[in-house]
């Protein structure tokens, strides 16, 4: 009885950590881009600064009709944004966040291949949104993320390849258990690939080409209203906080800092994690968006000979410090 | 001789007391073959397509049954991650219409019946003859976990592992090959044509991001 209430409250817990978090990032963008382009934005909902902007726009999404188009495949339609958001949510449950058993919803022994393929599999539901919706546009959208998907999950994987390599386990805990600080120099190349294709496969900006605005209206969810776009809006801030969590946890060493060792990991944790965070709304008010072909160019001749090259390196120490 | 197949079954557990996970196992195997059975029956391509996400999930719930998680967790990635996602660009790229698809249908159902049949009797076979009355002890130390998959893989399987991994980069230059259209210069002057042709259907890795 004892075990079934401790998986009950470990699952309870990540389920509202996967509630709150996303909806964080989702008022720190609002508030960040607004600052960094200098505009105002609304600043009047709930007093201070329009803190409940965010609120309003929910209960506004909840109040909007749920439409289906007539020529769409409805059952796929309605389907699409919770395959699109479930992933994320499986993924949360087995990141780390401090050390030990306590802080980790679930130890999978395979954990680092549990959330990459976990993720991959989001991607069906703006595949199956851009398909169902019957509009060209929609198809389109959905044409470019599968595309972008093939292209970036390669240098994605190749990069978690180097950091299991030096760690020796694919176990996520593991990894940042056997986490020293010169791993920072050594794998930064392979971080850096991680976290440009982990953008790549959210669509976030710069790579946010299926869902080009001014192109294509809004890619795949072009048809979505009211509850239902909403949730896919959740799934993409719900994947900024796994890409940036799972970027702590494999590249920046998660709950390791410079002080404050004992029971104050998950604070590490959560602080690099952040700080990611704002680098990609950072990067979504600074850096234009870029085009198709100079998308698939970055991840064929950038980013996939920089994994293979940090592997190289990562095998090469490996072996002369053993 | 299968009396004594017989003894020695009856000196494993037992079929009429099942376990839970036994229970799960046999359920989610039904499951899969009924998303398998849809995936090849629909009239709707893409509904095959989605199908057929179901038929290798549960494939992988089969895996993880059997403690075997890195497997489970590779055929996530491989098979629903990847496969599946090239399957829908393919077919969303070429002919993906909303509602039944009636020129699908190859006429073949037969012939593709009795081709599956032999095939899935010829792995029954296979597997029933390999492993007879062996039983995997759920309860103890996993058996599929990363580190026993890798030292089998590594200790004794190495070699056709290398071999295997020989074979896929050659179909890998293959499909290279075959998608490339050489316009070495021809002597009526069709180069020009020759490259307009290669630009419209250059390598289908390739190209993907250039539409």
């Amino acid at each position: 009885m004892n075990d079934v209430l401790d998986v009950a409250l470990r699952l309870i817990v990540v389920f509202a950590v996967f509630l709150v978090l996303p909806l964080v990032v989702g008022q720190t963008e609002h508030k960040v881009m607004a600052h960094m382009q200098g505009r105002l934005g609304p600043m009047y909902a709930g007093g201070f600064h329009g803190w409940a902007q965010l609120v309003a726009d929910g209960v506004k999404f909840a109040q909007k009709e749920d439409i289906v188009p007539a020529g769409a495949d409805r059952r796929i339609f309605q389907l699409a944004p919770a395959v699109a958001l479930l992933p994320y949510l499986l993924v949360l449950v087995a990141v780390p966040i401090g050390p030990g058993e306590g802080a980790v919803g679930q130890v999978i022994d395979a954990g680092l291949f549990f959330v990459l393929a976990v993720m991959g599999v989001g991607v069906l539901g703006s595949l199956m949104a851009g398909w169902a919706s019957a509009n060209k546009f929609s198809l389109l959208g959905g044409l470019r993320t599968a595309a972008q998907l093939l292209a970036y999950e390669l240098p994605m994987l190749l990069a978690a390849a180097s950091v299991a390599m030096a760690a020796g386990t694919v176990s996520l805990p593991g990894i940042v258990e056997a986490f020293e600080w010169w791993w920072l120099p050594w794998q930064i190349v392979g971080g850096l690939v991680f976290f440009t294709a982990g953008l790549a496969e959210l669509q976030r900006p710069p790579f946010d080409m299926p869902v080009a605005d001014s192109e294509i209206i809004f890619g795949a969810y072009t048809e979505y209203t009211g509850l239902r776009f909403a949730l896919f809006l959740l799934a993409e801030y719900a994947g900024i906080v796994v890409l940036c969590a799972l970027t702590t946890v494999l590249f920046l060493g998660g709950w390791h800092g410079p002080f404050g060792a004992d029971g104050l990991g998950w604070v590490w944790t959560l602080l690099k994690t952040a700080i990611l965070a704002f680098v990609v709304i950072w990067l979504r008010v600074s850096y234009p968006r870029l085009r198709e072909d100079q998308l698939q160019k970055l991840a064929w001749t950038t980013l996939i000979p920089l994994a293979l090259a940090q592997i190289a390196l990562t095998g090469i120490v490996k072996v002369a410090i053993q | 001789m299968l009396t004594a197949h017989l003894a020695a079954a009856a000196q494993g557990p037992g079929f009429l007391s099942p376990t839970g996970v036994e229970i799960a196992f046999v359920l989610v195997g039904l499951a899969t073959l009924g998303a398998a059975v849809i995936t090849v029956n629909t009239k709707q391509l893409v509904h095959a397509a989605l199908w057929l996400v179901v038929a290798l999930g549960g494939i992988a719930v089969e895996y993880l049954l059997l403690t075997a998680e890195f497997i489970a967790w590779v055929q996530v990635l491989i098979y629903l991650g990847s496969v599946v996602v090239l399957l829908l660009f393919g077919l969303m790229l070429t002919k993906a219409p909303i509602g039944r698809s009636p020129d699908a249908d190859s006429n073949n159902r037969w012939v593709a019946l009795g081709v599956a049949s032999v095939a899935a009797a010829a792995l029954v076979w296979v597997v029933v003859d390999a492993f007879r009355t062996t039983w995997i002890d759920l309860d103890g130390p996993a058996q599929g976990s990363t580190k026993v998959s890798g030292e089998i893989l590594f200790q004794h399987w190495v070699l056709p592992f290398e071999a295997l991994s020989v074979l896929l980069l050659a179909a890998l230059i293959g499909a290279i090959v075959l998608s490339r259209k050489d316009d070495a210069p021809t002597a009526d002057g069709a180069a020009p044509a020759g490259q307009a042709a290669t630009a419209a259907t250059a390598a289908p890795d390739e190209s993907k991001g250039q539409r």
